[in-house]
């Protein structure tokens, strides 16, 4: 049960970030490629009706986290205080600008939000690339099994880390690649005309800048975190994961070069989907690792609530999770194929 | 009290009021939309899809500050209040992560589709409201289900470790308290809509604009609002009070201004707390109303806060008296103001009286004021318990999240959200002002129009 709930976690969370990733990585690459008042409502409407929809995932998955894992729910996100208000405050003028730009007709205010929007969706990416980067490296978790991290010491990965360290900061900045060249392949598949060949330039040029990012971080997570390699180690067959991951990347790289602008964009996804669920696996049994003594970490048996609460938890999370599916498939059917110009509320 | 706690209490009470500010519009409107578009799909009226389609509007506009102050109130839970999630959170965990997953994705999804709603024939944009009634009226359920958990714990095992489990889901989501509390509480949010609908109404009547949207914006917003007010004292309030002194006595003691344990006792409508004397001062009195009210029996003892020890008393006594004073005080003259208007209106006067339009326009703002309140006496009246009898306030904050930190993000909450509060304010007085869409706009506004 402690590992049904760790896979449901893992899949949200992944799911998060491939379907809020596109709309972020739209915000990056907004104001390069969007440079018209039509374009930009265009693009802009091109994720209306499905970015809020898609940040849900992260405030669900949150709250199976507190569910599942309450001990880790607190130890983290009271250890990440600094951190995690940054990242609300963030998504508060993020959602500000999606909703409110439309609202008044003026050019200074859509110049204000425009650029809220693109710079609070660079920053979101930074920040929780930075968070996986803090997962995968550990935190110095004390005897009570909690901790509190600055935001900086001496920018090195050891037992006293702050947020941002070396290689906390490579992933932040992998992240941001990966999911600027997600949103270019969105626009792609969405837009038509000048728009479109934008948004392609641009995902060739951050598509390659992709594959250098994600080489570097393959390279520097196992000396930073010898333990995933490990428990990759004792289960070779899951190798196929991140394989198949690595293979996908190329695979959207492909078809970004041929113009084939869907798959280009599932592809990627794929790609995303399975990087996330590699990292998870190979940190299982672990939620929180403690840079001061393994003993002190966090593990999905520790940290748990107790086997009614999660059996009873199963029984309406397959119900909910259906239901989630139909209503998310529904909504993005609706709005399928390219974004219509008239698609302005 | 250390003042790391003080700051973690003032952020999250701060935070979580600033909020309700927009849920309780959006709940309450969410019903008044269904009928609205109920109408529209049975009869094809189009005049009733231009008021449903205005009110989409604002729904949507409060929907979005909703979601953006609703995100830091789940993230609190774990940032500032770390011990408290690590004990209760195989409890409550459980209701917060079903809001997410039966709610949330209801609510985003069919607000999505109602936005863009112009794609969608009325028979989807019918069935839209109804899945966003659905989705905000299950949101309320789970948080409320949460709170009565922390108000009045049930279906729960203290395991080895000091942490608590539940035991029984269906027991968690039939709390015995929570009947009464969400009902007085759903019931407030049709009150928070009737009125700001009927304000409107009123607001264009006064100024001659909008006639006919306006006259139907008045007729729904007085009707709903005379029932909701209504049902807000009774059944629903006075459920609510008899839980109060049947299962929280001391906080029921506390809000009335009982200091000593008496038969006969009196409710007081108004009057100063005094802890130096612990007495009421200048008392306007109805004698013996509280023991009929609590026990049907003008000669029962109700228990006053000398039967409790100090140490179990609210910490806030002058503020929670006042709170739910303002709020049971405002509650009786939303019943008068609305029994007088659907009189009004029945006679076919009402959109003649400019007193009692005038009165309309400015209520909008009072039911935000009484929920509050409300929330206030419910809260400060737990105190000091975080989850009642069992866990202590002062025992659920992070231990290594400081003063300086807890009060750094205290301000900037402050500070952003007076920002999103102009924001809202000039937004939605746009929105008004530009009014609902109409063949005939009255002179003055075609010459606005053309202006702009």
């Amino acid at each position: 049960m402690e590992m049904a709930w760790f896979i449901i976690v893992t899949v949200m969370l992944a799911m998060y970030v491939v379907l809020d990733g596109f709309d972020f990585g739209v915000g990056m690459i907004y104001p390069f490629v969007a440079r018209t008042e039509a374009d930009r409502r265009t693009a802009l409407a091109s994720i209306g009706p499905v970015w809020n929809a898609n940040e849900v995932w992260l405030i669900a998955a949150g709250a199976v986290l507190f569910f599942a894992y309450p001990k880790a729910y607190a130890a983290g996100f009271s250890g990440f205080y600094l951190a995690l208000i940054l990242v609300l405050w963030l998504l508060i003028f993020r959602g500000l600008a999606l909703e409110l730009r439309a609202q008044v007709d003026h050019v200074l205010w859509k110049q204000g939000w425009d650029t809220a929007f693109a710079t609070s969706s660079v920053l979101l990416a930074i920040v929780f690339g930075t968070a996986l980067g803090n997962l995968i490296r550990g935190v110095p978790l004390n005897r009570d099994g909690y901790f509190f991290v600055p935001f900086w010491t001496d920018f090195r990965p050891g037992s006293d880390p702050g947020i941002l360290d070396w290689f906390t900061v490579l992933l932040g900045l992998t992240c941001t690649v990966i999911l600027a060249f997600h949103g270019a392949n969105y626009l792609a598949m969405k837009t038509e005309g000048v728009l479109h060949q934008r948004a392609v330039s641009v995902a060739w040029i951050v598509g390659w800048v992709s594959v250098g990012c994600t080489a570097l971080t393959v390279i520097a997570v196992p000396m930073v975190q010898p333990s995933l390699s490990l428990s990759f180690s004792r289960n070779p067959a899951v190798y196929l994961a991140p394989l198949i991951g690595v293979i996908a990347l190329g695979y959207s790289l492909y078809f970004r070069f041929r113009r084939r602008d869907t798959s280009a964009f599932l592809a990627g996804s794929v790609f995303i989907f399975l990087m996330l669920v590699s990292v998870m696996f190979g940190m299982y049994p672990y939620i929180l690792v403690s840079t001061t003594d393994q003993a002190l970490s966090l593990t999905v048996f520790n940290a748990s609530t107790d086997s009614y609460g999660l059996t009873a938890g199963v029984s309406w999370f397959v119900g909910g999770f259906l239901l989630i599916l139909i209503y998310q498939i529904y909504l993005h059917s609706q709005f399928l194929g390219k974004t219509r110009s008239d698609d302005v509320h | 009290m250390t003042s790391a706690l003080l700051y973690d209490r003032l952020q999250f009470a701060f935070t979580a009021t600033f909020h309700y500010l927009f849920p309780q519009l959006t709940m309450g409107l969410a019903l008044l939309l269904l009928y609205l578009r109920s109408r529209v799909l049975l009869t094809g009226d189009e005049h009733y899809e231009e008021v449903a389609d205005f009110w989409t509007k604002i729904f949507a506009l409060n929907f979005g500050f909703g979601v953006v102050t609703g995100i830091p109130l789940e993230f609190q839970f774990g940032t500032n209040w770390a011990r408290f999630s690590n004990y209760a959170g195989g409890v409550i965990g459980q209701t917060l992560a079903m809001e997410g997953v039966f709610a949330f994705f209801l609510e985003s999804s069919f607000l999505g589709l109602l936005l863009f709603r112009k794609r969608f024939s009325r028979r989807v944009q019918w069935f839209a409201t109804l899945m966003l009634f659905l989705g905000t009226w299950l949101s309320g359920y789970f948080i409320l289900a949460t709170n009565a958990w922390m108000q009045h714990p049930v279906a729960y095992q203290v395991a080895a470790d000091g942490r608590v489990f539940v035991t029984s889901l269906s027991g968690l989501l039939t709390n015995p308290w929570l009947f009464w509390q969400f009902t007085h509480n759903m019931t407030a949010t049709v009150v928070t809509a009737s009125c700001v609908v009927a304000a409107v109404g009123a607001y264009y009547v006064l100024c001659g604009q909008y006639l006919p949207h306006a006259k139907t914006f008045l007729r729904t917003g007085v009707v709903a609002g005379a029932i909701a007010s209504g049902l807000m004292i009774f059944p629903t309030g006075h459920g609510n009070a008899d839980q109060v002194f049947k299962y929280q006595p001391v906080k029921g003691a506390a809000f009335e201004g009982l200091f000593t344990t008496e038969r006969e006792a009196g409710l007081y409508l108004i009057g100063q707390p005094n802890l130096e004397t612990m007495t009421i001062d200048n008392p306007i009195e109805i004698p013996g109303a509280l023991s009929i009210l609590v026990y049907k029996d003008l000669y029962a003892k109700v228990k006053g806060l000398d039967a409790f020890p100090r140490d179990e008393w609210p910490d806030n006594l002058p503020l929670l008296y006042y709170a739910y004073h303002v709020m049971a005080g405002l509650g009786t003259i939303f019943v008068l103001l609305f029994g007088v208007a659907l009189v009004s209106l029945w006679r076919g006067w009402l959109f003649d009286m400019k007193w009692l339009l005038w009165w309309l326009m400015l209520c909008a703002p009072f039911p935000y004021i009484a929920t509050s309140a409300g929330w206030m006496t419910a809260e400060l009246g737990r105190q000091p318990w975080l989850v009642y009898g069992l866990l202590r306030t002062s025992q659920g904050t992070s231990p290594l999240v400081h003063s300086g930190n807890a009060l750094f993000t205290l301000i900037g909450f402050l500070g952003l959200y007076l920002l999103l509060g102009v924001l809202f304010v000039l937004l939605v007085s746009k929105i008004i002002r530009q009014g609902p869409a109409s063949t005939d706009v009255p002179a003055v506004s075609a010459h606005h129009r053309t202006g702009s």
